[in-house]
């Protein structure tokens, strides 16, 4: 069966780890936007604070899920050369090192955000919350992650459409998060805000050069092997 | 064995979100800041207590262990 498909084109593992990767995107940001919803004390007759509140944490967790399914399905498909360290250590592999590292630096980060609230009870709240900041870092290196390594980018409109959908709402959520937060911190919040601006304008200005451009898979590390001889319509190199 | 409910009133910010959950026991004065009733609590109670311990944002909310059994 796997042989079969093997030959075929690409494996079963390459369809689910772009997909489960698109999706936890997708819950990360809706996660985001709850965590924020949740610290703004946003609630309503039918919303109250706990639902918005155990909502965030499970859609969390049902992140978590679809990453390690995203990092081991990666990992599974015999096609890119990546193993497990790959995904946990950054800028070791063979295949994309940086993109792929920028992966597992946003995966370690939100690993260290995952175990802190699981053992939240045992820790102080201080130590806590400045770990939970960091999921502000993990997302942005998601998304340059999902746009280095993923060819989907640049061959349909979809998860173009779904990576602008998400830092739209990441970026609202950041502005909802500093107009109302630290009213103490001017400098902090015009810094959060000046990282989210620099961020999408960096987005804006890259892509085209970047992912769009020509030739991306050769120039973000491809091993030489992997890519195709020249113009080959071999299906499965050339959506790569 | 029975347990008792408090906040803590140092760390304690106002969430709400042990009233929300423990309307046994919490109920909110005008600033939004809980108001504790101190009956032991226990059994099902006793759970909705400890989840709302989980879920406070601040971890204001305390349910401890009562050291004896005393008459109130």
């Amino acid at each position: 069966m796997t042989s079969v498909l093997a030959a075929a084109g690409p494996s079963v593992y390459w369809y689910v780890t772009r997909s489960t990767g698109a999706v936890a995107l997708l819950l990360l940001t809706v996660a985001i936007a709850l965590g924020v919803a949740d610290v703004q004390r946003l609630s309503t007759p039918r919303w109250p604070r706990f639902v918005v509140d155990s909502l965030h944490r499970n859609v969390s967790l049902l992140a978590m899920a679809f990453l390690v399914a995203h990092i081991l399905t990666s990992v599974l498909d015999s096609f890119a050369p990546i193993s497990l360290i790959d995904a946990v250590i950054p800028f070791t592999g063979s295949y994309r090192p940086f993109w792929l590292g920028l992966g597992a630096i946003s995966f370690d980060l939100l690993l260290a955000v995952t175990i802190t609230s699981l053992l939240r009870q045992r820790m102080g709240f201080a130590s806590w919350r400045a770990i939970h900041w960091l999921t502000y870092a993990s997302w942005p290196i998601a998304l340059l992650h999902g746009f280095g390594t993923g060819s989907d980018v640049k061959g349909g409109v979809w998860l173009m459409a779904l990576s602008v959908g998400c830092l739209a709402v990441v970026v609202a959520a950041v502005l909802a998060r500093v107009i109302s937060g630290w009213p103490e911190r001017a400098a902090w919040r015009a810094a959060a805000l000046g990282g989210a601006g620099v961020f999408s304008l960096f987005l804006l200005l890259w892509l085209p050069s970047g992912p769009l451009g020509s030739e991306w898979a050769r120039r973000s590390g491809t091993p030489p092997s992997l890519l195709p001889p020249s113009q080959s319509t071999h299906a499965h190199a050339s959506t790569r | 064995m029975s347990h008792r409910v408090s906040v803590n009133p140092i760390t304690c910010e106002a969430h709400g979100m042990c009233a929300e959950m423990l309307p046994e026991r919490v109920t909110l004065d005008e600033w939004g800041y809980p108001i504790v009733d101190e009956t032991p609590v226990s059994g099902a109670v006793l759970a909705h207590a400890m989840r709302a311990a989980r879920a406070c944002p601040t971890f204001a909310l305390l349910v401890e262990r009562e050291r004896a059994p005393s008459r109130r």
